[in-house]
């Protein structure tokens, strides 16, 4: 186990610098100019223009600022937004209130996701099945953020349910309706994902022992076809972590949270290299760290499965 | 298996097969039980024609393409044209059908109906085009890296991970960011730029799983060149899991274009999108819906034909999920 959660995270290291150096290599080598960006059409004096280049470093061969770069990461040191404040301050703010957000849709994925699935998959062919994929393609159908529009013109401008503004992220209740709207899409393909696993597996041979031990059916159904139809429901949602910071750019927008998703936006505007950077950066690190532990996850729910 | 597909597929005809005339003369011949097997493909045509859903996808697609090739057709009204004076957010008149003031006027007064059907062609172009970049560059690493093996496939690999540990729709922000030009096909490369890795992926897979097949080993041996191989043998048999995800995936890129569109990273004025016209209609959501709502649903329902689509596919293509 020790072992195998070693070398995982020595195989994370190529990855991890390729995935940074593509995106730095995104940012910079594109075209378009941050600095002239900041004077407007205006324009400014080159002399201005040079100085600045210096302070960020912009003047550097492009392999110089990647390796600078990398050093002072090291250091935990993101580099300094053009207004002047560490991007690492600005990420610390921001992040958690994200993170929050990311389990309330998590929570709520899960919760619904699972049981449509479940309901569906124990009734194949029947009424609640062709319900539940009726209701998932269209789900699907529906981009994040007309979805976000409308659960927010429904429920918070129409019915006043809830603030259509989230002022306080720590206000587990404000962050339902965006929670909700982030979980939506990634809850119909929980929903199908489950659907098609309970009913291959109803069929396996561990199905018909524990029948014919005479265990209840609701220990059959919710132990042991459940913890079998997990596996790939998580490998899932490891995948899809990458899938909830795209929808956070649009929800955070819709809601007016202050998270990463409206940090970045913000960041992309003014073309803010370091920014947009810092927080990939981080994204890609959560990302292989949470695929680390769907891996582990595995052996947890399959026995079979060991790491060496 | 046979006898599953064909009870299945008796079923499916006995519910259709009385109004379909044109099915009628065809179906004893491709039935399983009159000798000759059809091939996979020939399976999967069979099945998609007894699905109700594949045929309101089609009718569905056609009709969007339609629109999208020959916009003039549908409304003669001037998308771009504004007339503030007389039609400064005019609510639809939902019983002019097909006139200019079907689902009212924007905020410009420009005819939303106009919009809304000028707009198909982007989309349209946008998610067809994606798919076939990503189904080509994707298809070809994944079967080069699939059948030669060895170090081209570690370095293709490892090159997939990489661009499969960006996120996608951030990835696409970050490109489309540095362009201020965006037309349609900046928005399809750079959404191909980090699309491809899945379909890159399936298509090693299932390379490697048609390479190891008795009938590839038989060609082999009888002495058959690299490119007769890959394109006799093992693409025709490896094609079908690419086709499903790439059909699946078509819809996704639809709405993402119209999700980066709405952010204002994607398609720009003049090209008339409807994720811009969304954005546009989100002001006014509280006292003009109908700015929104309409562009929305074609959006929506373009996506629905194109995923249900995939679905279809997915289910004949793919017996392992019947």
């Amino acid at each position: 186990m020790g072992r195998y959660v070693a070398r995982r995270l020595l195989q994370m290291i190529p990855v991890f610098l390729g995935t940074t150096l593509l995106i730095f290599l995104m940012v910079h080598i594109l075209p378009g100019d941050p600095i002239r960006a900041m004077f407007g059409d205006k324009g400014a004096d080159p002399a201005q223009l040079a100085s600045l280049r210096e302070k960020f470093g912009l003047d550097q061969p492009l392999y110089m600022q990647y390796f600078d770069y990398m050093k002072k990461l090291f250091q935990l040191n993101f580099g300094e937004t053009f207004g002047g404040r560490p991007v690492w301050d600005e990420m610390t703010a921001a992040f958690p209130v994200t993170i929050r957000l990311t389990i309330v849709a998590l929570v709520i994925e899960l919760l619904v996701g699972l049981s449509l699935g479940a309901w569906a998959g124990l009734k194949v062919g029947k009424a609640p099945d062709t319900g539940v994929l009726l209701f998932t393609l269209i789900v699907i159908s529906v981009p994040v953020f007309i979805m976000g529009y409308l659960a927010r013109y429904v429920f918070a401008d129409t019915l006043g349910w809830v603030a259509p503004n989230v002022d306080d992220s720590m206000d587990i209740t404000q962050l339902l309706l965006p929670g909700f709207v982030l979980a939506m899409l990634s809850m119909a393909y929980v929903a199908r994902l489950t659907r098609t696993t309970f009913a291959e597996n109803l069929r396996a041979d561990y199905m018909r022992t524990a029948l014919a031990k005479g265990l209840p059916r609701r220990r059959i159904v919710g132990v042991h076809l459940l913890r079998n139809s997990l596996i790939p429901v998580v490998t899932f949602i490891g995948t899809d972590i990458g899938g909830f910071i795209g929808g956070a750019v649009v929800t955070e927008g819709i809601f007016n949270v202050q998270g990463v998703g409206n940090l970045l936006f913000r960041a992309l505007q003014q073309r803010e290299g370091s920014t947009i950077v810092g927080i990939v950066t981080v994204f890609v690190l959560i990302i292989l760290v949470i695929n680390l532990i769907v891996d582990l996850l595995y052996a947890v729910l399959d026995p079979r499965i060991r790491y060496a | 298996m046979p006898d599953v597909t064909k009870s299945k597929t008796d079923a499916a005809v006995d519910a259709i097969a009385p109004p379909a005339a044109d099915a009628a003369p065809e179906a004893p011949v491709a039935k399983p039980s009159t000798g000759k097997p059809r091939s996979l493909w020939g399976d999967a045509w069979f099945d998609l024609r007894h699905r109700p859903m594949f045929w309101t996808a089609a009718v569905m697609l056609f009709v969007l393409l339609v629109i999208a090739a020959f916009p003039g057709l549908f409304t003669s009204a001037d998308p771009r044209a504004g007339d503030l004076t007389n039609h400064y957010l005019t609510k639809p008149e939902l019983g002019h059908f097909f006139q200019a003031d079907w689902f009212g006027y924007d905020i410009q007064g420009r005819s939303i109906y106009a919009r809304v059907i000028h707009g198909t062609r982007a989309s349209i172009l946008v998610g067809v085009g994606v798919t076939l970049a990503i189904t080509l560059i994707g298809g070809l690493l994944g079967l080069l890296s699939g059948y030669f093996g060895g170090w081209i496939d570690s370095i293709i690999s490892r090159i997939t991970d990489i661009f499969f540990g960006l996120p996608f729709l951030l990835g696409t922000m970050v490109v489309l960011n540095a362009f201020t030009e965006r037309k349609v096909y900046v928005v399809i490369a750079a959404l191909a730029f980090l699309g491809w890795t899945s379909i890159c992926r399936v298509m090693r897979a299932s390379v490697i799983s048609a390479k190891q097949a008795d009938y590839v080993t038989a060609a082999r041996a009888l002495g058959a060149g690299t490119s007769r191989m890959i394109f006799r043998h093992v693409l025709p048999n490896a094609l079908a899991p690419t086709i499903v995800v790439a059909t699946i995936a078509l819809g996704g890129f639809i709405s993402a274009e119209a999700t980066l569109s709405y952010l204002g990273l994607g398609l720009a004025d003049p090209t008339i999108s409807w994720g811009i016209d969304i954005s546009a209609g989100s002001e006014e959501i509280r006292n003009n819906l109908h700015v929104l709502i309409f562009p929305a649903g074609m959006l929506f329902l373009t996506v629905f034909a194109f995923i249900m689509l995939g679905d279809t596919v997915r289910d004949a293509l793919d017996p392992k999920l019947r």
